[in-house]
């Protein structure tokens, strides 16, 4: 126990503040532990060889020439895993989709470039490589289906190109368009693009015989019901198989799911009781990861003379590749649940389409389904401004939910989920991104330099996202001998700072300082159960279940502490890691101290439930000059704002926006996975597939409001994983449709210069 | 994205370097330069030379010095060897200008001169500036020495007069008239990528007329050339918005553009019109 002490030093509060990240100093010093670091002794290689065509018949496979290859340890084709179920789906999993899974080799039919038909495995991955080349394929060609919006029919003997389709609607929305004072059409689309994480996949594992454990490291995003799942295709269980996960190098939603490489690395290493490793190629991973984001939208408004929406009606056709991987029907059913965004709409009806063509499967990317019908809405939004001859801005203050009206049901559900807008007051986040933006001197500026020749433009976008997907999330907090704390939870961390925020929250409810917090997550072998890091859920998720097993595990620690210190607990503290007397005067004990008293008693769990989601909400306002001479687009400004209740750190909610911001911008004006006639990829390096770099990405004015805290945990907290991405596309179409003042001039992302220079040419 | 087998050999001596050049040559033997081109192909096994004749270390190849008459350039001079002026000429600041638009700096770092214009590809900058400025070629091989016009020296996409046992020795691009004055332009979707066109103007104002003007145009074609027409209907005028707007104009239509899947033949028209105008523009001080 320690002497008297004079606490002068308030205690310290970690939330809130834009504390330094903990997780940067490995990573300075070059100590990050990725998947390809990952290496054991004996180890072999894998090598995919993927599909050369789109679509055909696998008559043959002639693997000899390989398997004589020195060094070639083994070849697999379907056969020597039939055994294995298809990968099963992760969400939104419609029993009708079921046959469109994809088994983790190809029997006898190939459906995109790059499907995995076969694996080698060799002492080294230059000799795999070699091998892989060497194996001979029989396929006969068939013609490729590349076109999601035209006649259904079918994809293969089995199979028809539409398996489902997702059906929403509230309201009576024929009888609003008889009503209507105008009916406002628009056919727009988003192209085929995807979540391009610096580090690819890649999966290594082990089978430790002694222990009967398997373990696959390379794991992110989703390890626990990962491992449940791949235990379960290669007949394991999830108490003798371990997901770990390292550092990852961005997820974005496409890195982490089970992908066919997974699968076949734990299964031949429990075959060959030899370490597997496979690191994926940015080739394979441009053409086998999932891609995201293609849609075709109908979608049409009957509005009133004023311009308030009556009703929407939007019917459209969502590429999904040649399987359904573990999203299913994800993403169409989140771009259907949330099209209609802030605005108030009395009817509404959706019909998706969900589409197979011969190319790569999709799966979510960054404000999956919401980046697509943010553009389609928000489009509609400005045509609609156009037919009433008001602008951008007042069409939408007209349309607006307001702050009244919430909490406000949207009838309409998704990811198993009521959508009920839980708090929002979007009109004053539009005056504050305006005000951030400069407006009123911005259209005072344009309008001057237009007249000098220039073509310039403005634009808003608002967008409502959705984040903290439960059911729920299980912490563990211990207090260690040396008094470290340590905070044990089921979700992982793929770049966003999961370990700083939640260290930050534990910090604040046991009254230690931050720094001192070991935070673990994405290790199955740690805590029985996790849903992982997706759905912006994780800060507003595991963030209250660590603030209630801290608070839980401080009321236990004060109460062992009293025994020790023979006073009672409410006249206790825990100050900066010391316990204390309130008052301060008197004996203190160190929380070292209380756990080398008390070993092994200072752990607590708690579980955090929640049946809906949360909503935080955005505005982006957008200015860009075009270049009449050659179709470039330079953006001049860019403002976001962005309400997400309650800001553990500001300047992480800052990055994070920052960060999707570069993305939505690539999806806007760079990025598309292109196929030619034959189904063949184009977009296969990346001096075809065009990421934006620091050169393409302009400064971005951020501006992280918490007008609207939620009322679903206590300290208010909504996501902020993908507000930075959601709306760009819609924004910047605004702002070149008001610089070549043409009306709806921009109908399809992304935007090129060649069509921005033919659409000049008119003007 | 492992390459093929392939045996590297590490020639100190020119003679050495051309010894085994003509012993592997039709042993799918290639130099290694830079490596900035070649390495990539050979990463995605578009190539797989089984010998690589590595040139880095091979003395006196790199050479840059001007004899009052022309630059040399040896095959081992890196782009980033023009970050800084190479010569007390127009030539030096024009190559300075250029090379800021190649790649990105690591790549400058390492890829070479000589190795771009044995690579050609069209949308280079020094096959534009080796095309505008009628640079010469130095082959050297077993066989002997030769000089190679730049105009004969581009044959297509990718695809030159050298020899397959011909090594790129030198390059010498003249030096130009104190007076000269140079314009450089190109577009492409983003900082550092190969350009979708490309022009370099050089010309000097005697008596406030241009004369000796050089239009140059690269990425448009299999190969960057001269547009002799548009350097015709600036010769004799006075520099002017003009002028600049007919030379451009004349420019692209005497182009046989390139198409692929982001731009067809009349977006790369508009392109050349674009880079050519802004070339001269930028020309003016
Ligand atoms: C991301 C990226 C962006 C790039 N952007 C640009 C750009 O904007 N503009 C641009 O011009 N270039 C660009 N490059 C290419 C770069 O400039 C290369 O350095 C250049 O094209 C080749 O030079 P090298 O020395 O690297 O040649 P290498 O890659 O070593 O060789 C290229 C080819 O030329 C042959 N070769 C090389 N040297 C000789 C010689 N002396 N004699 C005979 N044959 C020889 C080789 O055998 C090989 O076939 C880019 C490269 C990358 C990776």
């Amino acid at each position: 126990m320690g002497q008297p002490t004079k606490m002068t030093a308030s205690k310290q509060k970690f939330v809130g503040r834009s504390v330094a990240r903990l997780e940067d100093r490995p990573l300075l010093l070059g100590q990050g532990r990725f998947a390809a670091d990952i290496s054991f002794p004996g180890q072999w290689h894998m090598r995919v060889v993927r599909s050369p065509v789109a679509h055909g018949k696998l008559l043959g496979i002639d693997a000899s020439a390989a398997l004589a290859l020195p060094g070639v340890h083994a070849v697999w084709t379907y056969k020597d895993v039939a055994h294995i179920p298809p990968i099963p789906f992760r969400l939104t999993g419609l029993v009708e989709l079921e046959p469109y899974r994809q088994f983790i080799l190809a029997n006898d039919t190939v459906r995109y470039v790059g499907e995995p038909v076969a694996v080698i495995f060799a002492t080294d991955q230059y000799i795999a490589e070699d091998a892989a080349e060497m194996v001979e394929l029989n396929i006969e060609t068939l013609p490729p289906i590349l076109d999601a919006s035209g006649d259904t029919g079918p994809f293969d003997a089995e199979r028809a190109t539409e398996p489902s389709i997702i059906r929403k609607s509230f309201g009576d929305v024929d009888s609003a368009f008889k009503a209507a004072h105008d009916v406002v059409s628009l056919e727009l689309s988003v192209g085929r693009h995807s979540g391009v994480p610096m580090e690819t996949r890649g999966a290594i594992a082990r089978y430790d015989e002694a222990r009967d454990i398997l373990e696959m490291h390379g794991a992110a995003k989703v390890p626990w019901w990962n491992r449940d799942h791949i235990a379960q295709m290669i007949g394991r269980t999830r108490t003798n198989m371990h997901l770990l996960e390292g550092h990852v190098g961005g997820g974005f939603g496409i890195r982490g799911e089970i992908y066919p490489e997974d699968v076949l690395v734990c299964a031949a290493a429990l075959v060959f009781k030899k370490p597997i490793k496979w690191i994926e190629d940015r080739r394979e991973h441009l053409i086998s990861a999932n891609h995201s984001r293609q849609q075709q939208h109908r979608i049409r408004a009957a509005i009133d003379a004023d311009g308030h929406i009556l009703a929407i009606d939007d019917e459209f056709f969502h590429d999904n590749g040649a399987y359904m991987r573990t999203h299913a029907a994800t993403v169409p059913d989140l771009a259907a649940a949330m099209l209609p965004g802030p605005y108030r709409v009395p009817a509404y009806r959706a019909v998706g389409h969900i589409r197979l063509t011969n190319k790569t499967p999709c799966g979510t990317y960054r404000a999956p389904g919401r980046y697509e019908s943010t553009f389609i809405r928000e489009r509609l939004m400005d045509a609609i401004a156009a037919k009433v001859g008001v602008d951008g801005v007042e069409i939408r203050r007209r349309n607006l939910i307001a702050k009244a009206e919430m909490p406000y049901d949207l009838h309409l559900d998704t990811l198993g989920t009521h959508i009920v807008y839980d708090s929002g007051d979007y009109a004053l986040l539009l005056d504050k991104t305006l005000a951030l933006a400069g407006w009123p001197e911005l259209q005072a500026s344009l309008k001057k330099r237009r007249a000098a020749g220039e073509l310039l433009g403005a634009g808003v976008a608002m967008f409502v996202e959705k984040s903290g997907l439960g059911p729920s999330d299980t912490v563990r907090v211990d207090i260690m001998s040396d008094g470290k704390v340590e905070v044990v939870t089921g979700v992982a961390s793929i770049g966003q700072g999961v370990e700083t925020a939640m260290a930050q929250i534990a910090a604040d409810a046991l009254g230690v300082d931050y720094a001192s917090i070991n935070v673990v997550h994405g290790q199955t072998d740690r805590i029985d159960t996790g849903a992982g890091a997706f759905a912006s859920r994780v800060t507003v998720m595991c963030g209250e279940a660590t603030r209630l097993a801290s608070v839980k595990l401080r009321d236990k620690a004060l109460k062992l502490a009293a025994e020790l210190m023979q006073t009672d607990a409410a006249s206790l503290d825990i100050v900066n890691g010391e316990i204390v007397r309130t008052g301060r005067i008197g004996s203190s004990m160190t929380l070292a101290e209380l756990a080398q008293a008390w070993p092994g008693e200072l752990t607590a769990t708690d579980t955090f439930l929640s049946s809906h989601m949360v909503y935080p909400y955005g505005v982006h306002v957008c200015a860009v000059k075009v270049d009449a001479d050659t179709g470039a687009v330079a953006i001049e400004r860019y403002a976001i704002g962005y309400d997400v209740g309650k800001a553990v750190n500001p300047r992480l909610v800052e990055s994070q926006i920052a960060g999707g911001f570069a993305q939505g911008l690539g999806g806007a004006l760079l990025e598309e996975f292109v196929y030619d006639e034959n189904g063949e990829p184009l977009s296969v390096t990346f001096a075809d597939y065009l990421m934006p770099t620091s050169r393409e990405v302009p400064p971005v004015s951020i501006l992280v409001t918490e007008d609207a805290p939620s009322p679903l945990n206590p300290m208010g907290l909504k996501g902020a994983g993908e507000g930075g991405t959601n709306p760009v596309g819609a924004a910047i179409a605004s702002a070149i449709d008001d610089a070549l003042q043409q009306p709806g001039a921009i109908t399809d992302l992304p935007i090129s210069p060649q069509r921005l220079k033919a659409l000049c040419q008119k003007n | 994205m492992k390459p093929a087998p392939f045996v590297r050999h590490v020639p100190r001596t020119l003679d050495e370097a051309l010894g085994l050049l003509s012993q592997l040559a039709g042993q799918e033997g290639r130099i290694l330069a830079g490596g900035q081109s070649l390495v990539p192909i050979m990463a995605f096994r578009l190539a797989k030379p089984a010998h690589l004749i590595d040139i880095n270390e091979v003395a006196g190849l790199d050479r840059l010095e001007s004899d009052g008459k022309a630059l040399s350039i040896g095959a081992r001079v890196r782009h980033g060897a023009f970050h800084k002026l190479a010569v007390d000429n127009p030539l030096g600041a024009l190559l300075t200008f250029v090379a800021r638009h190649i790649a990105h700096y690591p790549i400058r770092m390492r890829g070479t001169f000589c190795g771009s214009l044995a690579h050609a590809d069209p949308a280079s900058e020094w096959c534009l500036t080796a095309a505008t400025l009628d640079a010469t070629m130095v082959a050297k091989s077993s066989r002997g020495t030769r000089e190679i016009a730049a105009r004969d020296f581009f044959e297509g996409i990718m695809s030159t007069a050298l020899a397959e046992d011909e090594l790129l020795a030198e390059v010498r691009l003249p030096l130009l008239a104190p007076d000269a004055k140079f314009g450089f332009n190109e577009f492409s979707r983003r900082a550092g990528d190969f350009a979708m066109a490309s022009s370099l103007v050089t010309y000097r104002i005697v008596g406030g007329k241009m004369t000796d003007t050089r239009v140059g145009v690269g990425g448009a074609e299999a190969a960057p050339r001269r547009i002799t027409e548009a350097e015709a209907t600036l010769n004799g005028q006075t520099p002017n918005d003009a002028a600049f707007r007919e030379a451009a104009r004349v420019a692209s239509d005497a182009l046989d553009p390139l198409e692929d899947h982001q731009t067809n033949a009349e977006y790369r028209r508009d392109l050349v019109r674009a880079v050519v105008r802004r070339a001269l523009e930028n020309s003016l001080p």
